[in-house]
């Protein structure tokens, strides 16, 4: 059993002792759990990025929903005992269907469930790759100048040069990204350029944008995974190579960027892990929308609430993201990434992103 | 019995006339099609269930409706009341305006309608038909069969086809059959409706309701008969000119001073003598020549002595228990999960008429979430259908916030929504409408006053119920924790240890932290079984005494285990030591006759316990004592 492992087994079998202490001692079982939530999340000045605040929230078998949380709890840890034993993972899906098997103890939403396996991470400083839990997809493609070594299923370690070893779609980000899985060898590119859509990152690698502007090409998919936003974080910190992020205008995909930036709510217990503050964000932004005059569409009701709450929203409390946001709200409307195809299919690779880069002095 | 119908008919006198109501069909409720069908109906059957209660005849009414042609129907309502005898049979129902109740006043249905033979001249406007009228009185083993037409120009019966006929397994009662234009809907204002929640403030009768092929029965829910009604005078403060005007004209009093104190309520010689001076009109005036303006005089001059009250003693409200029975008669099929006690409001008066509220509160089971309360107005146990917007009723539901009693209303203000049903009920002498139409309560502010109280007093019990059923809920999930999922906490964490499961009581009581009671009946024969079970759901050991209201005085109690310290009107049971986690049962046997519904007001009394830590039994209430000690005396 590897150390990580063992040490997670120990941590967990820990929240079973106190349980089970508490009923011993005639006490109300209850643990606990720092609260996830918008107005538990605080910049921590000095790093940069969100964190997770002070306050916690008390499960306790005194009330039904949250006995039930104890049960499974106790369910959640018994099966990670199970996988660490056997050595074994599964996804956070398939555990949200071993749960079908819980009793009392199911779950009614995946949702629940990974929200569940976070709090465990929370509580015991772990984290889910410690307890033999892998998300579903695993992290997005790079192509780029960069030789990464990774441990294979057979224990060897393999150099990929990803820009040379691999093919059009190039190198898949694995789930494990740690140093036990992946480590970085010889990087030679000036900056990596974090890309929202598919369709934007097959352009950028079609027109060689990562040899001409000697750049590392991240495909974001959306949401990024946890993986992807952590070999950005570990890139930027461990090689110093400056991040830019580049989406569609829309609400959303503000949000991309400050989770790529600044960390998630859900997750702001691991932004020291995963948030990389030095990123920039390079568009397309609201302005960008005038000053290109790039083909629109319009804003949506939910569209604007998300764009309301980010006013509220701390990680956009900034005189850049303010005025940006105020202008879409203005102007209500939305632009994707490949209205930029408007002037052509060069356009972005030869006048709109060595305009932007060149502003903030990457090209 | 054998004079009733003889005795009717002599109070039966002539009234004005009018060819005028041929061109006002809807003063008479005949606006629409679906409104002219249900008020053939509704004429009906007002008239039946008065002839059946003046007689102390439980009422047995049936309606038949049948579709005889597009828009036409053939519309018959027969009952067992006393009948009508053979010579006024035409009066009753060919002509406007005749009628035994016009000049008298009591809490009767006949004041809302304009009267059966509106109906007969509806027929015959609508569909050139005559109507066929049956009726046998109880002196007679044959009936009175006759077709009858209304001379519009003349308002006199124009009887065809006469004749004796044999009423099989029938003693006495009426049958009228006529055709009308009209439309059968079913909703809000259908017969069906009006039929309904006639039964529902009318459970001592029976109700069958015939159309094409259906056939629904609104069975009876009690066989005591309404409380009479005592038909009283006027009182000169609530009188109308026009009817002070119309009664001095046919008085056969001599004079003035007589008239006032002989005509009305309340008024005597040395009153009558007052109003005169005031009126300045002298006393000895014969009241038949006093001109319109006098009688204006004579009622300023009325407001302006000190009248006694009129009498509210002649009112008959349907009372608490029949209001319940009536509600759950007729809407059980929607499994309502609670009946607010009814409340009967005592009589008030207003300008000079008593009148008296009624409420019931029916809430949850099926009854829709979402949509506005359904409410239930009645005047003198007739249903109102029609203009609830313009309604007093209407108005005093309005100017309550519900939503501190339970219910969802939009700001506090309007028709509240949730499962419930409303009734109201006002019954009046004179019951104050908002117009000739007679369908809807006008707002008044004393009568709107008094609705209000008695919604306040169903509301109040509303949200205690509400309030025990969220503490029985919040209760019956803490028993899911202790029972089902707390155990599996123990054994699962156990098990990740490799130890035996810890014990639970402690940290059970812990969480469930309230003494519990359940009570539970059994019947055999004849004999009902009660028993109580009492658990002690708190850390702590508990001294507690038990106490339970017998649900009569002279309910014998057969056999009680454990026995009781104390047998009276009230059992009461001292537990000394009641341990943490620890259940005791108290098990009663009553003498017979007992049923569900007079067990269902009984409460179990506890002392010993807070009443936040206390479910299923009430904490012993504070007057309590003084009860008891009065008890102690006697023995």
């Amino acid at each position: 059993m590897e150390e990580r492992h063992e040490d997670a087994l120990n941590r967990l079998t820990n929240i079973a002792e106190k349980f089970y202490e508490q009923l011993d001692g005639g006490e109300i079982p209850n643990m606990e759990v720092p609260t996830r939530s918008k107005s538990n999340i605080e910049l921590d000045r000095r790093e940069g990025v969100w964190k997770l605040g002070s306050s916690t929230t008390n499960r306790s078998a005194k009330k039904l929903k949250s006995a039930r949380m104890l049960l499974r709890t106790l369910y959640m840890l018994e099966l990670i005992q199970d996988m660490i034993g056997e050595d074994k993972s599964s996804t956070l899906r398939e555990m949200y269907y071993i749960s079908e098997g819980w009793d009392k103890a199911k779950f009614n939403k995946q949702s629940e469930s990974d929200s569940l396996a976070e709090d465990m991470e929370l509580i015991t400083g772990c984290l889910r790759e410690d307890f033999k839990l892998r998300p579903e997809e695993d992290g997005a493609r790079i192509i780029g100048d960069i030789t990464v070594e990774e441990v294979n299923r057979k224990g060897d370690v393999r150099k990929i040069n990803c820009r040379d070893d691999v093919g059009d779609s190039g190198y898949t980000i694995p789930y494990n990204v740690e140093s036990d899985k992946v480590n970085f060898t010889d990087t030679n590119v000036d900056f990596m350029i974090a890309i929202e859509t598919g369709g934007m990152f097959d352009r950028l690698v079609e027109n060689g944008f990562d040899e001409e502007a000697n750049a590392l090409l991240i495909h974001l998919k959306g949401q990024p995974a946890r993986a992807t936003r952590r070999v950005i974080k570990r890139l930027s910190e461990e090689e110093d190579i400056p991040v830019v992020v580049f989406t569609d205008a829309d609400p959303w995909s503000f949000r991309i960027f400050a989770s790529v930036a600044y960390g998630a709510i859900n997750t702001a217990y691991l932004s020291d892990f995963l948030a990389t503050p030095t990123a920039e964000y390079v568009g397309i932004t609201a302005s960008d929308i005038m000053t290109y005059d790039l083909p629109t569409d319009n804003l949506s009701e939910n569209d604007r609430k998300a764009l309301e709450q980010e006013l509220e929203d701390p990680r956009f409390d900034t005189d850049f993201w303010k005025e940006e946001i105020e202008t879409m709200l203005d102007i209500d409307k939305k632009a994707e990434q490949q209205a930029l195809a408007k002037y052509g299919l060069d356009y972005v690779t030869e006048t709109y992103l060595p305009e932007k880069l060149g502003q903030i002095g990457l090209m | 019995m054998a004079s009733i119908a003889e005795e009717l008919a002599d109070k039966q006198q002539e009234i004005s006339v009018g060819e005028f109501f041929e061109r006002n069909k809807h003063i008479l409720g005949f606006d629409s099609l679906t409104k002219a069908l249900v008020t053939t109906v509704k004429e009906g059957v007002d008239n039946s269930l008065d002839a059946c209660e003046e007689a102390s005849i439980l009422p047995e009414i049936k309606i038949e409706i049948k579709e005889v042609d597009e828009k036409e129907y053939r519309v018959a309502v027969e009952d067992n009341g006393p009948g009508i005898v053979k010579r006024k049979i035409p009066e009753v129902f060919g002509k406007l305006l005749y009628g035994s109740r016009f000049h008298e006043i009591s809490q009767s249905r006949g004041q809302q309608g304009i009267g059966v033979s509106a109906v007969v001249m509806y027929g015959q406007l609508t569909t050139g038909r005559a109507t066929t009228v049956r009726s046998m009185v109880k002196e007679k083993d044959y009936a009175t069969e006759m077709d009858i037409i209304l001379d519009t120009k003349k308002n006199e019966p124009d009887v065809q086809n006469e004749e004796v006929v044999l009423w099989e397994d029938k003693e006495h009662g009426t049958r009228f059959e006529t055709t009308v234009k009209g439309l059968l809907r079913r909703g809000k204002h259908s017969v069906f409706e009006y039929l309904k929640n006639t039964a529902i403030v009318n459970p001592h009768a029976r109700i069958v309701y015939k159309r094409n092929g259906d056939e629904t029965i609104f069975k009876r829910a009690t066989d005591q008969l309404p409380e009479e009604t005592e038909a009283v005078l006027p009182h000169l403060k609530g009188i109308e000119l026009g009817t002070l005007s119309k009664m001095a004209k046919s008085s056969d009093r001599r004079t003035l001073k007589s008239f006032l104190k002989h005509e009305f309520s309340r008024i005597s010689y040395s009153k009558a003598e007052e109003i005169c001076k005031k009126a300045e009109i002298e006393e000895k005036t014969n009241p038949g020549d006093l001109e319109v303006e006098d009688c204006k005089k004579v009622l300023n001059a009325a407001g302006e002595v000190k009248l006694m009250s009129p009498k509210t003693d002649c009112l008959a409200p349907i009372r608490s228990m029949l209001i319940k029975k009536g509600l759950k008669n007729v809407l059980k099929g929607d499994h309502p999960e609670y009946y607010a006690p009814p409340t009967t409001r005592e009589p008030e008066v207003y300008s000079g008429n008593p009148f008296q509220v009624e409420v019931g509160l029916v809430y949850g089971g099926d009854l829709p979430k979402d949509s506005p309360v359904r409410v239930l107005r009645f005047a003198n146990r007739v249903p109102l259908l029609y203009r609830k917007g313009g309604c007093a009723t209407t108005t005093a539901i309005k100017n309550i916030d519900w939503r501190i009693y339970g219910l969802d209303q939009r700001g506090g203000k309007g028709m509240p929504s949730g499962p419930a049903v409303i009734l109201i009920h006002v019954a009046s002498t004179r019951v104050p409408f908002t117009s000739e139409a007679k369908e809807a309560i006008a707002d008044i502010p004393t009568v709107i006053d008094e609705i209000e109280r008695g919604l306040r007093d169903c509301a109040r019990n509303l949200r205690t119920h509400l309030n025990k059923e969220k503490k029985r809920k919040k209760v019956k999930k803490k028993f899911t924790v202790v029972n089902d999922i707390l155990p599996m906490i123990a054994k699962k964490s156990a098990d990740l240890l490799g130890k035996e499961p810890p014990e639970l009581d402690a940290s059970m009581t812990k969480i469930m932290g309230v003494v519990y009671i359940e009570k539970e009946y059994s019947w055999n024969d004849g004999r009902c079984g009660v028993k109580i079970d009492i658990m002690n759901y708190t850390p702590k050991k508990r001294e507690l005494n038990v106490f339970f209201e017998k649900p009569y005085p002279e309910t014998e109690l057969l056999s009680s285990d454990p026995t009781p310290e104390h047998d009276g009107d009230h059992l009461e049971w001292k537990l000394k030591n009641l341990e943490s986690s620890e259940t005791t049962v108290i098990n009663l046997e009553f003498d017979g006759g007992l049923e569900k519904e007079d067990l269902d007001g009984t409460d179990v009394y506890i002392e010993g316990v807070g009443e936040t830590n206390l479910i299923g039994a009430e904490p012993l209430p504070d007057d309590w004592d003084i009860e008891l000690a009065e008890i102690e005396e006697v023995n």
